[in-house]
């Protein structure tokens, strides 16, 4: 095989190389954008409304109805659509709070240390005691389960892996000599924290944001099926699984309740591999 | 080293006052108990003295520490629905949630474990390959889909398994009969945890077997057997010491999903239907003990931890 020269790739060029490497992470990338596309044109791919009853009760999968229709005669393949949607939002979402009150959380602890950093960790270790999904329940049950309540919810629980994390690093980077320049040099706070220690820790923010949006999904999906999450009429893959809880829906339409499980595992598992193949490509003690 | 132990158990206090302080706060903010007294034929005058008998009138703070007294001497409160002590209703249904968190324990280290080790030795090969996919499935399956499938398999199609209860209704049970109606629940808390354990322990291992003192061991010629036996599965006990320490919590949150889809009568079931009937004394004390129960696994897991492994740095 002729070897490539890579003495002038970029940073970005690197981890690409690297990440392409990783043969399953290359087809969970391509599983995510086919199904990601899929939803987002899910008004243009489905073949009926998803709220619309245009069928029989629970009929099995035929032509017109590829994957059947539920118990009050709506689509099931077009709502399966929509739902992937609705928890790729929330999953989305929820990553992209935890992530940045985790962050700011985690670069005040690390950077200032002392009595800030103490109250900070501490309160992390709280919040970290109490088992996550009893946290999850009793918020939902306290506040209206709501697509939004949901997505706040997961956002504001899930944080303090994230503070840990960057708390960790900035220590590190905080004894390196091009801060201490940064000090010396009498830089801005806000430049020093944002533009200079922020960017250095990005890589590992982002491996462990994947594994916050596969567990969000995981757990909007839980929450949806208990009845406490995403609502009815409103489609998500965990509340088409609600039905199954039913025996006729488990024994006799199995066309109700496993393709939205096994999109659950498609989606949290490519997302999973993405991550691993990511903090392999990320890590600098790589010699891959 | 005790200096260390106790430099963690004063660290350890302040969490647990805060742990209390906040579930205080989320019990509060769920609505006081005297809501449920109004009614039409119940006085404005009643109330009143309902509240003043309660001490709800007493600012937060003191109404805060009063609950704090009760709970030292192990009263978590009444439920709202049922009247019973929340303590006596927690010590009534701990048992079967002890007996599938402990036996779940058990199955995923038995699973991860040596999974785990096996991966990390044969890095890169293709057995490595079918470990770490496998794990990353367990841990990918949401727990209810994988109960449902489970149950729509061994139920429904081939009659082998029991899907709900403890025990056959309108029998004594019996250890055989307990045993059945487990597998399932144990192999959904199980696969879950297992997943996230194998790859755990498999990059700890590979990074032992990276290590200065292993080179040694193999450039003695002492044979692969020896060293992987001998110098490498000792050292590979402290990331399982971390594992079962992290499983905790999972097991916890777990519990509460697989016991109300296989209604195992258990803290997770009282504590799911507690949540509809939004019974906020009972949710919150299971909250409490749970989080306790985490703060001291994670205490012992770092005296454990510092035990262990003599090179940890005691600051």
């Amino acid at each position: 095989m002729e070897r490539k020269d890579i003495t002038n790739e970029s940073y970005f060029q690197t981890v690409f190389r690297r990440f392409r490497h990783h043969r399953l992470a290359m087809v969970s990338l391509v599983v995510v954008a086919v199904l990601g596309g899929a939803a987002l044109l899910a008004p243009v791919l489905a073949p009926y409304q998803p709220d619309e009853i245009v069928g029989t009760f629970s009929g099995a999968p035929s032509k017109e109805f590829w994957l059947g229709t539920d118990q009050i005669g709506r689509d099931v393949f077009s709502r399966l659509l929509y739902a992937m949607r609705i928890s790729l939002l929330v999953g989305i979402l929820a990553t992209l709070i935890s992530t940045a009150v985790g962050v700011v959380l985690g670069l005040i602890a690390g950077y200032f240390g002392g009595v800030a950093d103490m109250l900070i960790m501490r309160f992390t270790d709280m919040v970290m005691s109490f088992p996550y999904i009893l946290l999850v329940l009793v918020a939902a049950a306290i506040f209206k389960p709501g697509l939004w309540n949901i997505i706040l919810i997961l956002g504001f629980v899930d944080w303090p892996g994230i503070a840990r994390l960057v708390r960790g690093n900035v220590l590190n980077l905080r004894e390196t000599n091009f801060i201490k320049g940064n000090i010396v040099a009498g830089m801005p706070l806000r430049h020093i924290l944002f533009s200079e220690i922020l960017p250095n820790t990005v890589a590992p923010i982002l491996v462990y944001a994947t594994s916050v949006l596969a567990l969000s999904m995981l757990d909007e999906a839980a929450l949806s099926f208990l009845g406490l999450g995403v609502q009815p009429p409103t489609a998500s893959l965990g509340n088409m699984l609600n039905g199954a809880q039913s025996l006729t829906v488990l024994t006799r339409q199995p066309w109700l309740w496993i393709p939205a499980g096994v999109l659950i595992v498609v989606l949290v598992m490519a997302i999973n591999f993405i991550g691993d193949a990511l903090r392999d490509a990320v890590d600098p003690n790589s010699r891959r | 080293m005790s200096k260390y132990i106790i430099k963690r158990i004063l660290i350890a206090i302040p969490v647990l006052i805060g742990i209390t302080i906040i579930d205080y706060a989320i019990m509060c903010m769920a609505g006081s108990p005297l809501e449920m007294l109004q009614g039409p034929r119940v006085s404005e005058a009643a109330v009143e003295a309902k509240k003043i008998a309660l001490g709800l009138d007493k600012p937060f703070y003191i109404q805060y520490f009063v609950w704090l007294g009760q709970l030292l001497q192990g009263n978590l409160g009444y439920s709202i629905k049922s009247y019973q002590s929340v303590s006596e209703m927690i010590g009534s249904h701990i048992g079967p949630t002890l007996l599938l968190m402990g036996a779940s324990l058990i199955v995923s280290l038995l699973i991860a474990v040596p999974a785990g080790i096996y991966s990390a030795i044969h890095q890169y090969e293709k057995g490595d390959y079918a470990v770490v996919t496998l794990s990353f499935m367990g841990s990918s399956i949401p727990g209810f889909f994988l109960s449902l499938l489970l149950i729509y398999i061994f139920t429904v199609k081939l009659g082998w398994l029991p899907s709900s209860g403890m025990t056959t209704l309108g029998t004594e049970g019996g250890f055989g009969d307990v045993l059945q109606h487990m597998i399932m629940p144990v192999i959904v808390l199980a696969a879950s945890m297992a997943g996230s354990n194998i790859r755990y322990i498999r990059s700890a291992v590979l990074e032992i077997l990276q290590q200065d003192y292993l080179r040694t061991a193999r450039a003695k010629g002492i044979g692969r057997f020896k060293v992987i036996n001998k110098h490498a599965l000792r050292n590979a006990l402290v990331p399982i010491v971390t594992v079962i320490g992290m499983e905790i919590p999972v097991l916890f949150g777990g519990a509460v999903i697989i016991e109300q889809v296989f209604s195992w009568p258990g803290l997770g079931l009282m504590t799911m239907s507690a949540i509809t009937s939004r019974d906020y004394p009972v949710i919150m004390g299971v909250c409490l003990l749970s989080a306790v129960v985490v703060l001291i696994a994670n205490l012992v897991t770092d005296i454990l931890y510092a035990l262990v492994d003599p090179t940890i740095q005691l600051d």
